[in-house]
């Protein structure tokens, strides 16, 4: 088994590149921030952003001065406000403007779902009489071949670079999630080159016990990175609750340029990855973010020989 | 949820809980709770429909199967969700599956009876605007966007909508057109059919004011007044004359219960009364 083990920022210096398509997906659950952290340290420009939801970690991306591109389709801090860096570059072009391209939910994970199975489009009952086509000329009428109904097709998504937070992985970087699985499997086989970032390092053995686990098969992955705490200030099901309070905070950060910035110095620039930035976080903080236990039922996949 | 601080805004005396002992803001979240009475699955969406589906589990409907966009069938929540992608959707549901698989087996498909949307503008016929406010390219407020708003008003049986009104949100034209409702009126259900969409559109629209269904010309009618509301604030509070039932109405006001409830068990830090 070849290791692809490596650190977040050997991954990120080789795997992501000016100008590149960047996906980090994760549907408010295995958002990774630490990846996302790491493309600013590196001071990654030009980059088209996409992703279902930006939430912080775009606003951070963008602010930062990262993507010249947003491709989305929801664009907010869930269940607290706005993202205010990217608002000013959409709203007043301050400090220069931001392409945007936009689609709903499903249009989104179709674009991705076209990207992973190599077809032209991806065919939805969405779109009808709503002003989205008329935004964005990249949703289409559609006639089936089959007869005359007509639906809308979104264009496939091809990310350069996908990177995925999950809740482990082994060595070869085959890669089980559990929870919200949002887009991370359709994004990883959309994506040229993938990098895995995990909670926990796992042996090869505890994979194979539970096959139907596993969202990313190591064939697919460039990269596997070990990064615990990886995606705060998001969420891994069953490991670490969402640090609400961070996404409130973040309201008025991001509604001050100069604040933002500070932020990032302190918090990105000021550390030297993802250890050093929950040490500065503080045991206290991260603790009390752990959940109680629900363990899933034990099922038996039997043996055949 | 931009969505709720935008549409909250200006409206103190709204909030606060007035002679009756309760807030505009509880009687409406009740009554949209139980306009969910006899359905079976319901797509909630982000923001006000989160308590109200909560409350509907725990008041008139204890088996309705909630789906949310993140993923999740037949959800039974322990604690508010603080956003449609909290962890106890996740523990404790009957499936989990992708996202791919949430949009097109399960809302494409046709299994959902209810979609629960909130807005930032809508029109008399039901049309919802949640991504701009102001021209397209150069907005005055750049909103949310879909989400999955658009694909749930198109393919839900029916949609519900609860959002405060407001001379900024009932609108006569909507700035764009996010999600369509019953378009210009009565044409709404024969494009509706002749494009094969599998939803027949709003049906109830529920403010900090009154209820109201839609007619056979798919404009919004008031069909009940919360109490403590008169007919002069809902006419002041939208940009057109709203048809009125008759008789109308009268809201039963929030129970004991519900209020409890919503007090104590789903939102004792007022994050969606306040």
């Amino acid at each position: 088994m070849d290791s692809k083990l490596t650190t977040l920022r050997d991954a990120v210096a080789e795997l992501v590149r000016d100008g590149d398509t960047v996906a980090i997906e994760g549907f408010t659950h295995l958002i990774s921030f630490a990846a996302g952290h790491e493309i600013i340290r590196q001071r990654r420009r030009d980059l088209t952003l996409a992703r279902l939801t930006p939430d912080v970690i775009y606003d951070q991306m963008i602010g930062a001065g990262c993507a010249r591109k947003l491709v989305f389709s929801w664009l907010g801090n869930p269940g607290v406000g706005s993202l205010h860096a990217v608002r000013r570059r959409v709203e007043s072009a301050d400090p220069e403007p931001l392409e945007i391209e936009e689609y709903s939910h499903h249009g989104m994970v179709g674009r991705y779902v076209a990207g992973a199975t190599n077809l032209p489009f991806y065919p939805l009952r969405s779109y009808f009489e709503t002003d989205l086509p008329r935004a964005n000329p990249n949703i289409r009428q559609v006639r089936s071949p089959f007869g005359p109904e007509v639906v809308y097709a979104v264009p496939p998504l091809r990310p350069d670079v996908a990177i995925i937070h999950a809740q482990r992985a082994d060595a070869a970087g085959n890669t089980q999630i559990w929870g919200l699985l949002g887009c991370q499997k359709e994004a990883a086989f959309a994506a040229e080159r993938v990098i895995v970032v995990v909670e926990e390092l796992v042996d090869e053995a505890v994979i194979r016990a539970d096959p139907n686990r596993t969202v990313v098969p190591g064939l697919i992955v460039d990269a596997v990175c070990v990064e615990p705490f990886g995606a705060h200030p998001s969420y891994v099901q069953g490991y670490y609750d969402r640090d609400n309070r961070f996404y409130l905070d973040w309201e008025p950060i991001s509604r001050d340029p100069a604040a933002l910035d500070a932020w990032l110095a302190e918090w990105v620039h000021g550390v030297s990855g993802r250890a050093e930035y929950i040490a500065k976080l503080g045991v206290e903080r991260i603790a009390a973010l752990r959940p109680g236990p629900a363990p899933s039922g034990v099922v038996d996949y039997g043996t055949y020989r | 949820m931009t969505e709720r601080l935008s549409a909250a805004g200006g409206q103190g005396p709204a909030s606060a809980p007035g002679e009756s002992g309760f807030s505009r803001s509880e009687m409406m979240i009740v009554a949209a709770a139980r306009e969910l009475a006899g359905q079976r699955v319901c797509f909630v969406g982000v923001g006000l429909p989160n308590i109200c589906v909560n409350l509907a589990q725990r008041t008139v409907n204890p088996g309705l199967e909630l789906v949310y966009e993140s993923g999740v069938f037949g959800a039974r929540p322990a604690r508010l969700p603080l956003s449609i992608g909290d962890p106890t959707i996740v523990t404790g549901a009957t499936a989990v599956t992708s996202m791919f698989e949430l949009f097109a087996y399960y809302l494409q498909r046709g299994l959902v009876d209810v979609g629960f949307l909130g807005a930032a503008q809508i029109d008399r016929f039901g049309n919802i605007n949640t991504t701009v406010i102001g021209d397209y390219a150069r907005p005055k407020t750049r909103l949310p966007g879909s989400g999955g708003a658009c694909e749930i008003a198109i393919n839900a049986r029916h949609v519900f909508v609860i959002m405060r009104q407001s001379k900024r949100s009932f609108v006569e034209r909507i700035d764009f057109r996010t999600s369509p409702g019953n378009l210009g009126g009565a044409d709404g259900a024969r494009i509706r059919r002749e494009q094969g969409w599998l939803g027949a559109g709003p049906s109830v629209v529920v403010t900090d004011l009154g209820i109201y269904h839609f007619d056979e010309t798919g404009e919004m009618r008031l069909d009940s007044l919360h109490p403590g509301a008169t007919l002069a604030e809902v006419r002041g509070t939208m940009a057109w004359e709203p048809k009125v039932a008759d008789p109308l109405a009268l809201t039963p006001p929030p129970t004991a219960a519900e209020l409890r409830l919503i007090r104590e068990e789903l939102d004792p830090e007022g994050v969606y009364t306040k």
